[in-house]
């Protein structure tokens, strides 16, 4: 190839970045304008003087932190049910063998491809049965009957799993439980590790669900919160500005401390032809 | 592998076999049985035959949030595919600060949608968005995005490509499984560099593509959240024109409005049985083009 053809591939590259970086940026330093500035034109391109009142207004106004904890609260328990409701599953799955394991795997895999609003209606209707609406637990307690791609994940994970390991601890008396608590699991961590971080993002992001069963203010994800708070005061840019960047910081920050296993694990329940 | 007590595999598989029954394949049947139904939640469900699909197939709204949707997906998808495999092959190099880019690239598709519509709807703002304020200073009007009804739609791609993260990854795994071999000898033969890309590269990735594609149309087919933040509070009100003029009234908003402001469940089940038909139609082709690896 030549140097030219190279070096033109570059700066297209970097052009690119920049073009795909400067939403965030721009949504940044906007939030970072008092609101006389934020509505100018020509634009004030970076806030002068940088103010942080927007955030201290927002959080007080959306209310932030109670729809913070209230998406903690849910992001937290349904990862932890998806956790501990996929590992044995997946592992059936992985390495037992029983009549009618051939059909259970594509039934599986239709089931990750579902949409949701294909079956929202009687989903809703059997909540609704329970008097679960308007609280969290159809955010909840689903996720302790296991999640269709946690399970494919997991389950692509045991099948490399070495057998002699659990050969040895087969030989040594280990019952099936046995082995999943002491040696499956101790070298799943990686695994495990992407499943509750994609879980939890996707809860923590999660709008249609929650803006089904939670109808009370004070029940808001902050997915809804935001939403909702945005509808109702469609000129406050400002205060939505910085509270969306609040509202993406734990993922950045997540995100970044993580980033070699999650992209690993992202990929690992891609396609194998 | 040893063959387990018999019971065993199934009380391990239970929570998500009690899963799969309660939650997909009991609704799966039930929006099948409501959708001959009339049904308005308060009372119970009387039967109608295929009046609601008739009625459906008459409703220029219907057909609206369907076009609406198709637009989006056979247009964003396929868009959103070339670009992210024309950054997964840019990403695929080794340079320096690649593991930064990589993470850049994909961060938008991890950030809640909400978040990303957000960032867009003031992105794309007519007069104080980024966009619109560079195209000025080069001397274009910008367009009116999200308030002109004919922008709308390019304005939720362009946030596609943005959202498309996802893909790239599973385009930069596709790239680094090619044989390296398999260009070298190509190389030998004196192919150039496109003749790689056309001949090597975008055959072998054939299966990633499909892959891709199928994700991305299940996801076209259910897009609801970004409209529903950029369209703002008119989309779910009584009058459900899904603002400017409709267009951007998709197909699983309008089926939200149907069941839970209008509450017709009748009718919006039959909506939702055609969404899992198109479904099942996709998915059956996802499960027939891949093994998915040998048990």
């Amino acid at each position: 190839m030549g140097k030219h053809v190279k070096l033109a591939g570059r700066a297209g590259l970097i052009l690119l970045t920049l073009v795909f970086a400067s939403p965030i940026l721009w949504m940044f330093l906007s939030s970072l304008k008092p609101p006389d500035q934020i509505f100018l034109q020509p634009p004030k391109w970076i806030p002068d003087p940088i103010s942080f009142s927007n955030y201290i207004q927002a959080v007080k106004a959306i209310p932030f932190f109670l729809y913070l904890k209230n998406t903690i609260f849910i992001s937290t328990l349904s990862t932890i049910g998806v956790v501990v409701s996929s590992v044995t599953p997946a592992y059936a799955l992985a390495r037992m063998k029983f009549r009618g394991k051939g059909i259970l795997l594509p039934i599986l895999l239709a089931t990750m491809f579902l949409p949701f609003p294909a079956i929202m209606i009687p989903t809703y209707l059997i909540f609704a049965k329970l008097k679960w609406i308007g609280t969290f637990l159809p955010l909840i307690v689903p996720s302790f009957l296991g999640d269709a791609f946690s399970i494919f994940l997991l389950r692509q994970f045991f099948i490399r799993l070495p057998s002699d390991l659990l050969d040895a601890a087969r030989v040594d008396g280990a019952s099936e439980l046995q082995i999943i608590r002491y040696v499956v699991i101790p070298l799943s961590g990686a695994a495990i590790a992407t499943i509750a971080v994609l879980n939890f993002t996707f809860m923590w992001s999660d709008f249609l669900r929650p803006l089904l069963y939670l109808n009370e203010a004070s029940h808001f994800t902050l997915s809804i919160g935001i939403q909702s708070y945005q509808a109702h005061h469609a000129t406050s840019w400002h205060l939505v500005l910085a509270a969306t960047v609040i509202f993406i910081l734990p993922i950045f920050i997540t995100f970044w401390t993580a980033q070699r296993t999650f992209i690993s694990g992202l990929t690992l329940g891609s396609v194998k032809e | 592998m040893r063959r387990a007590k018999n019971y065993l595999p199934w009380l391990f598989l239970s929570p998500w076999l009690i899963g799969l029954v309660v939650f997909n394949l009991y609704p799966i049947l039930a929006t099948l049985y409501f959708s001959f139904t009339r049904y308005n939640f308060f009372n119970p469900p009387s039967w109608t035959g295929l009046d609601n699909y008739a009625k459906l197939f008459g409703d220029g709204l219907f057909w609206k949030s369907l076009g609406n949707t198709l637009y989006l997906t056979l247009i964003g998808v396929p868009l959103s595919l070339g670009f992210a495999l024309l950054v997964a092959i840019f990403l695929n190099q080794k340079f320096k600060g690649v593991g930064f880019l990589r993470a850049l690239y994909y961060l938008p598709s991890a950030i809640p949608l909400v978040a990303a519509a957000v960032t867009w709807a003031w992105v794309l703002n007519p007069s104080f968005g980024i966009l619109n304020n560079i195209l000025r200073l080069v001397g274009i009007r910008g367009p009116n995005w999200f308030l002109d009804p004919n922008w709308t739609k390019p304005g939720l791609i362009l946030l596609m490509l943005w959202c498309s993260g996802y893909s790239i990854m599973i385009y930069l795994a596709g790239l680094q499984d090619i044989p390296i071999s398999l260009y070298e000898s190509a190389q030998l033969d004196g192919a150039s560099r496109p003749q790689l890309l056309w001949y090597i590269t975008i055959p072998m990735l054939q299966p990633v593509t499909m892959f891709n594609l199928i994700i991305g149309l299940l996801g076209g087919l259910q897009y609801f959240t970004q409209a529903l933040v950029i369209s703002g509070p008119g989309t779910l009100g009584p009058t459900l024109n899904g603002p400017p003029e409709g267009s951007m009234l998709f197909y699983a908003l309008y089926l939200y409005t149907k069941a839970f402001i209008n509450l017709d469940m009748g009718a919006a089940s039959a909506m939702s049985w055609i969404l899992f038909l198109i479904s099942a139609v996709l998915i059956g082709i996802l499960l027939r083009r891949f093994s998915w690896e040998s048990t």
